[in-house]
């Protein structure tokens, strides 16, 4: 619109040498984004194919774009748990994109032609360095220098967190290798030096807003501005030149990827349980914000920081040896819980715990620029044999079958808790595991050895189709998972704590109100695992006062000792076991309640207050005379039939 | 005559030959799983063990053997862990008797290979 006529004789201001940097890195990464995409998405499965096909013409591309908004540029989970960690972030992505949108803007509206290539927008000042004097101009400079600004206050909380992390409410964060040390420090470069090239070059033309107008005109009464201003437009352009270069080998990758994660995860496609594009893609999604860091007991209580998906993903990318950062982790799903991009980072674990070679499943080429997914032949860990279980198990037909598990075995409380529970309740019950029984196999899946694991599925599976239960009632979390999961049988899966609601719904079971404090652990695998967070306080609250601690629900902690964790040794563990019974009691409760045995042994070892299984808590206040069923007549007739008919 | 009807038996003579046996298994245990050393073979581990109510197998006895350096019942009865972890809570030393497993597993893998397992 102005000056047209007086810049057009000069013919440098069309194009200067400085801008080829950035015009390679930007066209490169450009590109190399499209190629990345069309690898990963011709490695889909067929079905996954079909799936992200139909993700992009229905409602979910809509909820992939304000989930895209709304988490890769405003950052919204961050900012809710952690609000300066989360302004950080969003000054960084939000801010660059608007000022991205507003300098496109500001280049096709005030600049010489429409459609601009966009180093004409990026190095707008440099090009129009007279620009500014009309209304609506000041204010569009106005808004760029706000935009500025904004990037720069998150940028400098970036700088402090790096040096300060406990600052901006970070306990720890992410080590990193030299080549994100490099990255980062060119993206670090990125805005002081735009910010000081435009305000030089405002400087020596007099104009520019209140932040690079202000500077501008102070640096020219001192400096000579106009000479000064070329090599920091030549730092600008190279800072982002470099960024874009190093951002496929980088953490930074998680830019572009992020986008693609989010479709895809809106499509349906989840990681599944072997390595494939979704892994993939989840792997470089991974922008390293180390928030899971925070959230990881065994980080924050043992101090043991190397194992954290941050740091598992990264060793992934870079194709390390993982075995150790694989197994060392409880599996407790906080950090799933926690990680802001959501991705499925217990899973993507599972996968390194089933294969057995110990190689690297991807192959780095071209200075990791593209990787290669490895064929290995399939390897079992080290049986290649099946087990032979010989069992003296009788089996009994009824209704419902009790499946204690191994942990209930060593908690005997909990057991002879639910035997009275069943008695009160009139309940035809054959207890499976009475006198012996097998594992449920979910401890050896957890090691990732799911051939043997299906092998105990199996027999396990043989005995429940024998008795023909339509229910099978467990009071292990653990079972209940694998139980549910990966069991073909017909009955119903409850875990005690379902059942006995169910019991007080009906009315089977009455008992008295015990006026105790109670505070209630979630343990992992029935809780953020299996999702069952209602049906234990229901309970609870049936019997006792239920207080609350911060640590509950989604963010409650693990007792420590989960199965899950192979390496951890046994005074970790305490350590964990007794961080948790200290915040659990906090609120100074009678009993500490929890519904997994292994969770009772662990925290009843450390604490001094009671901890007790709600089925305990239940039995306990059971009194003689209980509410009448009348369900065990249809099972006395069909085992009469059962006796007519042989 | 054969021995059996004798009425008395000949035993093999019982010897542990150190110098003969290959103690490769047990140092990489060590190595990676320190506690295992903490093992005074109370055997309360096998008493409590899922796996041994179906199958032959034994912690406790494994324990002496990889001490030993007699790999070959090891060799054969390590897969018939469940890994259901009671052996864990039960132990009086604080062993951490998966990792000894887990290792145990490990070890015969890298030195062996899968075929011989």
């Amino acid at each position: 619109m102005q000056g047209k006529l007086s810049e057009k004789p000069k013919a440098m201001k069309d194009f200067d040498p400085f801008v080829i940097p950035f015009n390679i890195g930007l066209y490169f990464i450009l590109i190399y984004s499209v190629v990345r995409c069309v690898i990963w998405f011709r490695q889909l499965s067929r079905a996954d194919k079909l799936r992200l096909q139909r993700g992009f013409f229905s409602r979910a591309f809509g909820g992939s774009l304000k989930e895209i908004f709304m988490e890769s540029l405003i950052h919204r989970k961050i900012l809710k748990s952690k609000p300066i960690l989360g302004y950080m972030h969003m000054s960084l992505a939000f801010g660059w994109f608007l000022l991205i949108v507003f300098g496109t803007l500001e280049a096709d509206i005030f600049g010489k032609s429409h459609l601009n290539p966009p180093y004409k927008a990026i190095f707008f000042r440099f090009f129009n360095p007279e620009h500014g004097t009309t209304l609506l101009a000041e204010v569009w400079e106005f808004i760029m220098d706000f935009l500025l600004a904004f990037i720069l206050s998150g940028l400098i909380l970036a700088i402090i967190k790096r040096f300060m992390p406990r600052a901006v409410g970070m306990k720890k964060t992410t080590r990193h290798t030299l080549r994100d040390k490099i990255a980062l420090t060119a993206l670090w470069l990125v805005f002081p030096s735009r910010l000081i090239a435009e305000s030089l070059t405002c400087g020596a033309h007099g104009s520019g807003s209140f932040l690079t107008g202000t500077i501008g005109a102070w640096l020219n009464s001192f400096l000579p501005v106009e000479s000064l201003a070329y090599p920091f437009w030549w730092l600008y352009s190279l800072s982002l030149g470099v960024f874009f270069i190093l951002l496929p080998v980088t953490r930074y990758m998680h830019i572009p990827t992020e986008l693609f994660l989010i479709f895809m995860r809106n499509s349906g496609i989840t990681t599944g349980d072997r390595a494939g594009s979704f892994y993939e893609v989840e792997l470089h999604s991974c922008s390293s914000c180390g928030i899971c860091i925070d959230a990881c007991q065994m980080s924050f209580v043992t101090g043991i920081t190397s194992i954290q998906p941050v740091y598992l993903n990264k060793a992934l990318r870079n194709n390390e040896d993982v075995t150790e950062k694989a197994y060392n982790c409880l599996m407790c799903g906080r950090c799933e819980e926690a990680c802001p991009v959501g991705i499925e980072v217990s899973a993507v674990r599972m996968i390194q715990r089933r294969n057995k070679t110990g190689k690297p499943l991807y192959e780095n080429r071209w200075m990791g620029y593209f990787r290669e997914r490895l064929n290995h032949e399939a390897v079992y860990n080290g049986t290649g044999r099946n087990l032979k279980l010989s069992s003296n198990i009788k089996v009994r037909k009824a209704d419902t079958i009790y499946f204690a598990g191994c942990m209930t075995h060593l908690t005997p409380g909990i057991k002879e808790a639910m035997l009275k529970i069943f008695k009160a309740a009139n309940e035809n019950v054959w207890f499976m595991d009475e006198t012996e029984g097998a594992c449920c196999g979910r401890p050896l899946m957890l090691a990732g050895n799911d051939r043997e694991a299906r092998e105990l599925i199996n027999f396990n599976s043989d005995l429940i189709w024998k008795s023909g239960a339509t229910r099978l009632i467990t009071s292990c979390p653990i079972c209940f998972n694998v139980f549910r999961s990966s069991y073909y049988i017909d009955a119903e899966i409850l875990h005690h704590s379902q059942y006995i609601k169910y019991l007080i719904d009906t009315g089977a079971i009455r008992f008295n109100y015990s006026h105790k404090k109670v505070v209630y652990h979630d343990p992992c695998e029935l809780g953020r695992i299996a999702g069952i967070y209602e049906e234990p306080r229901d309970v609870i609250s049936w019997v006792a006062d239920l207080a609350t601690v911060p640590e509950e629900l989604e963010k409650s902690l693990c007792c420590g000792n989960s199965l899950a964790n192979i390496i951890l040794s046994p005074v970790q563990k305490n350590l964990i076991a007794t961080d948790t019974i200290k915040r659990l009691t906090a609120p100074n409760p009678d009993i500490v309640a929890t519904s997994c045995p292994l969770c009772k042994k662990t925290l009843s070892k450390v604490s001094k207050t009671r901890v007790a299984d709600i089925a305990e808590i239940v039995a306990e206040e059971i009194s003689g005379v209980q509410g009448k069923r009348t369900r065990t007549a249809s099972v006395n007739i069909r085992e009469m039939v059962d006796q007519l008919l042989g | 005559m054969p021995a059996s009807k004798f009425g008395y038996t000949l035993s093999e003579p019982r010897v542990i030959d150190y110098e003969a046996n290959n103690r490769q298994i047990a140092e990489y245990i060590f190595e990676h799983e320190p506690t295992f050393r903490l093992c005074i073979e109370c055997g309360a581990c096998a008493a409590t063990c899922t796996a041994g109510q179906f199958m032959t197998f034994s912690l406790r006895e494994l324990n002496v053997l990889l001490k030993r350096g007699e790999n070959d019942i090891p060799r054969q009865r390590i897969k018939n862990c469940m890994f259901c972890g009671k052996c864990i809570l039960v132990c009086p030393r604080g062993v951490n008797t998966r990792s000894v497993i887990f290792h145990a597993r490990e070890a015969f893998r890298k030195t062996e290979g899968y075929e011989r397992l």
